[in-house]
């Protein structure tokens, strides 16, 4: 028997250990948690208080970041499963409602809530990366597919039986997912492949002609090329590493993007999965550009099924001298790369925000300027490329920039890929020229009856059959990739609805705009949602959109008002079947009986305050505060940031009931 | 010897220097622009954003936004004005912030920020009415966080000049909230005499001081005469940048 004091000497040392094992290097922050929580199934207080300590820092200082991202917990349990299971919109669509259902039924637990009799959680996750073949979620990190209620029944049986979770049962996994280091269940679904990224590359013959180049030259090169960010900004490529080449520096950095967040975005997770020696040569060749010697590639942690599977991609680099010392046989070329773990945090995709993640903080974007390419990495300079922009850059060492910049359009050059989900026959990826317009790709994957896609993910635009003819490239469509296809049957203000409560969980919190804005946005369309809404709410809701866009910090704010404005833009009778006019001088959106419900709570029924106040408590609650239910949060108790049960809101599955009320 | 150069502010010319902010070279002209979360002697951050400006088209943070030569910035504005009242709107419904219960008022930068930018509506955002625990523990300050307006200002004051950081933000997004390095106030080693702790850094009632409330009486109070920002456009700052440029 151990005693609680061996316990916690036990305790102790593995945070002890953790911090060792990466010098007591602050910066090191996220590696050290992982560690703590791999062993202990969570940081609470007691190993924060020793990670400060053993980093030279302050206890508040490792809860900032251990609070920041979702998937670490402050509750330490050994040997927990958790399951996330996916609340993406996508999923909701196949059924995760259904899914969900089984989890807690078998298992006994509900979502968010940790029972002290099974090590088992339940919880809900936005956009895993797998839409293409939803509902979806993780076990442990570890991917499960196309999920009905009975398999969830089999696996739920099969963890209360305690099987571990890498022997689960699974399907077999298309590609390299079925290798030992992988061995998943994931369908690589390419269903198109192109010019660029799936056509026959010969290794590193795009490596060999850089460096028969000048690091100026390959520049030159990739701007000949015409190359633009692939995550969504469509930044010119050339521009962020002539800056950070330019800049003096005796240590430079270039950072791979892998944190593939974007709802309804899973590209770049085929491209790790499937072509991960073109990302690496890709980022050798950046480095060479640059004149960096050291590299990180920054993966989601939903994509940490793929960790084990790129460290030994990158250990046999360095056994064939393709990274380290002298690559190549070219003097004066180091480079090597290591892989940095997120923890689930949409705005680590934002460059700045994520480079804070990697120096171990809260992923908060920095103050710009200066600019990563100025001033990155622990104040290096510093390129950070999408994974989808680094694989492109071997192909064109390797063929030439004028063939590249022939594909595509004038401005947008080169084939993207798209990651195509939802109402469709056949969701995956595509790799087609930009360009394309919507209406071919929906052609090409099977989606017949819709009335909307969403172009770009959440942050992108709504558009309607209208629309279809328009293409996406930077002078129309800018888009990192993600269609999401909704056929007739779909609720389109739910689905903005669950895009607004995603901006509002992933807001890092850090300016008033996008922290709060977003909050009384989604509060507006909830009131919609209710029939509670009035023709003045439409040009408030356009008027706080507009701040926030102009206000905000970071491109998480600057788009994420677009759900909104794009359907408002795209589908106006969605609202305005919905709004009532004013009647006899009353104010529609005030709702009687909600505004009694407190009153009627604490006088008559506490027990009702008080099962509020629980069922707000976040999932996770790193958080402690208490923002109380029908106090403080009236409709977001009820369908948002409380106990994450798929929307359900009920006025909104049955408009009709509404236009029968106003009629009658 | 360092070169001066002309922004455009609204139309007026305002001498600025390398490497000074937008606010900075702004301020020494005596022209105001609206702030929260940015104060004398600590690092701006550009969080609360109440001070943005248009800058060559380009919303930016004045107080982090170096000015550059010949720029042309757009401040006091039907629409720069709008978007500063949404945002203290905002700030005004996300805590709670009742000022006739509140010591604060009067001193309030929130509050005085309200009342310059012509905040005196009702309008439709609803409260959000936090309910975080008042931590009362330390003998010399009240905590209660509901009021925090998120300026980090304290945070920043602990840790660039008391070198302690006593404060950090934890949780993310709207369940960001003020936390302290120990389970409560009591157990940091906040004390007399911090930087962090005195007055004119927190901007609000978030930290009170114990034991001397109301020594000023409302009525007599800082805001009460005068508005705020009403110290940096009276400064005669246009002479004092001339006769710097003279030296």
């Amino acid at each position: 028997m151990t005693t609680p004091q061996a316990a916690t000497d036990y305790a102790t040392d593995i945070v002890k250990n953790a911090c060792r094992q990466y010098n007591n290097d602050a910066s090191r922050m996220m590696d050290i948690l992982w560690c703590v929580q791999d062993a202990l199934g969570g940081i609470d207080t007691d190993a924060m208080t020793v990670i400060a300590q053993q980093t030279s820092g302050y206890r508040v200082e490792v809860e900032g970041v251990v609070s920041f991202y979702s998937f670490f917990s402050s509750q330490p349990r050994p040997q927990v499963v958790r399951i996330y299971l996916c609340e993406d919109v996508i999923d909701q669509h196949a059924g995760i409602a259904e899914v969900a259902a089984v989890f807690e039924r078998t298992l006994g637990i509900r979502i968010g809530q940790t029972s002290a009799d099974i090590p088992v959680e339940l919880h809900w996750t936005p956009c895993i990366g797998l839409s293409d073949q939803a509902p979806a979620a993780l076990i442990n990190f570890r991917p499960f597919t196309r999920l009905t209620p009975d398999k969830a029944e089999a696996l739920a049986r099969a963890i209360l039986a305690g099987i571990a979770v890498h022997e689960l049962p699974i399907g077999e996994g298309e590609g390299n997912n079925s290798k030992p280091l992988i061995n998943v269940e994931v369908a690589n679904n390419l269903r198109l492949p192109g010019a660029v990224y799936f056509a026959p590359h010969r290794p590193l013959s795009g490596l060999d002609n850089a460096g028969r180049l000048s690091p100026a030259q390959v520049r030159h090169e990739i701007r000949q090329a015409g190359l633009r960010g692939r995550g969504g900004a469509g930044y010119p490529v050339w521009k962020k590493w002539e800056a950070a080449a330019t800049t003096a520096s005796e240590r430079r950095f270039v950072i791979c993007n892998a944190d593939e967040g974007e709802p309804g975005t899973f590209k770049d997770r085929l491209l790790l999965t499937e072509k991960a020696d073109l990302l690496f040569e890709g980022m050798t060749i950046a480095a060479y550009a640059v004149g960096a010697s050291e590299g990180i590639l920054y993966l989601r942690a939903e994509y940490r099924y793929l960790h084990a599977w790129l460290n030994h991609l990158l250990l046999e680099r360095r056994r064939q001298g393709l990274l380290g010392k002298a690559i190549r046989g070219m003097e004066n070329f180091d480079f090597d790369i290591r892989i940095q773990l997120g923890a689930g945090a949409y705005i680590c995709g934002e460059e700045s925000a994520l480079i804070s993640s990697c120096e171990g903080r809260r992923g908060e974007p920095k103050t710009k300027p200066p600019f990563p390419a100025q001033a990155g990495y622990l104040g290096y300079p510093t390129v950070v490329n999408n994974v989808e922009t680094l694989c492109a850059i071997p192909a064109i060492l390797s063929r030439g920039s004028q063939w590249f910049a022939g594909l595509g359009t004038e401005q947008s050059s080169g084939t993207k890929l798209l990651s195509v989900s939802g109402d469709c026959s056949r969701p995956g990826v595509y790799e087609v020229p930009l360009g394309i317009s919507v209406k071919e790709v929906l052609t090409l994957a099977g989606g017949v009856d819709a009335q909307a896609v969403q172009v770009g993910g959440a942050s992108g635009e709504m558009i309607g059959v209208a629309d279809f003819g328009r293409s996406l490239c930077f002078e129309d469509l800018p888009t990192a990739g993600a269609i999401m296809i909704f056929n007739g049957q779909r609720n389109l203000l739910s689905i903005v609805h669950y895009f607004m409560r995603f901006f509002v969980d992933e807001s890092c919190g850090y300016c008033t705009p996008c922290r709060v804005g977003n909050v009384f946005l989604l509060q507006a369309v909830e009131k919609i949602m209710k029939g509670l809404g009035e023709a003045q709410d439409i040009e408030s809701m356009r008027q706080l959109s507009e701040t926030i866009i102009a206000t905000s910090r970071c491109g998480l704010g600057h788009t994420s008002p677009n759900p909104v404005l794009s359907s408002l833009k795209h589908f106006p009778l969605v609202y305005s079947s919905l709004i009532r006019e004013n009647a006899k001088g009353m104010q529609a959106g005030f709702d009687l009986e909600q505004a009694l419900a407190t009153a009627r709570a604490i006088v008559r029924r506490p027990a009702e305050v008080l099962q509020c106040e629980v069922r707000l408590q976040p999932a996770d609650a790193h958080a402690s505060d208490r923002l109380t239910g029908v106090l403080a949060y009236p409709l977001i108790a009820r369908s948002g940031l409380d106990d994450y049960t798929v929307p359900k809101v009920d006025s909104t599955d049955d408009p009709s009931a509404h236009q029968e009320d106003a009629e009658s | 010897m360092s070169t001066t150069f002309t922004i455009h502010v609204d139309g007026a010319a305002i001498p600025a220097r390398p490497g000074q902010t937008i606010m900075e070279a702004c301020d020494a002209a005596g022209l105001y622009i609206p702030r929260l979360c940015d104060v004398e002697g600590l690092a701006p951050q550009g969080s609360c954003r109440v001070c943005t400006v248009r800058d060559n088209g380009r919303c930016v943070s004045a107080c982090t936004q170096p000015a550059m030569p010949e720029a042309v910035i757009e401040h006091d504005t039907e629409s720069m004005n709008r978007y500063r009242r949404d945002l203290v709107t905002m700030l005004l419904h996300e805590g709670n912030h009742l000022c006739p219960g509140c010591e604060a008022s009067g001193r309030c930068e929130l509050q005085a920020m309200a009342y310059r930018l012509g905040i005196t509506d009702s309008n439709r955002l609803p409260y959000l009415q936090p309910v975080r625990p008042l931590d009362a523990s330390h003998p010399l300050w009240v905590l209660d966080t509901n009021r925090c307006i998120f300026c980090s200002r304290c945070i920043r004051a602990s840790r660039e000049q008391d070198g302690k950081n006593v404060f950090e933000y934890v949780g993310r997004g709207i369940h960001k909230r003020l936390a302290v390095n120990g389970n409560h106030l009591a157990d940091t080693s906040a004390q007399e005499g911090d930087h962090a702790m005195s007055d004119g850094i927190c901007p609000v009632g978030c930290i009170i001081r114990k034991g001397e409330g109301f020594s000023t009486p409302i009525g007599q109070r800082r805001f009460d005469k005068h508005l705020i920002g009403e110290e940096i456009e009276n400064k005669s700052g246009r002479s004092d940048l001339s006769t710097e440029e003279a030296q």
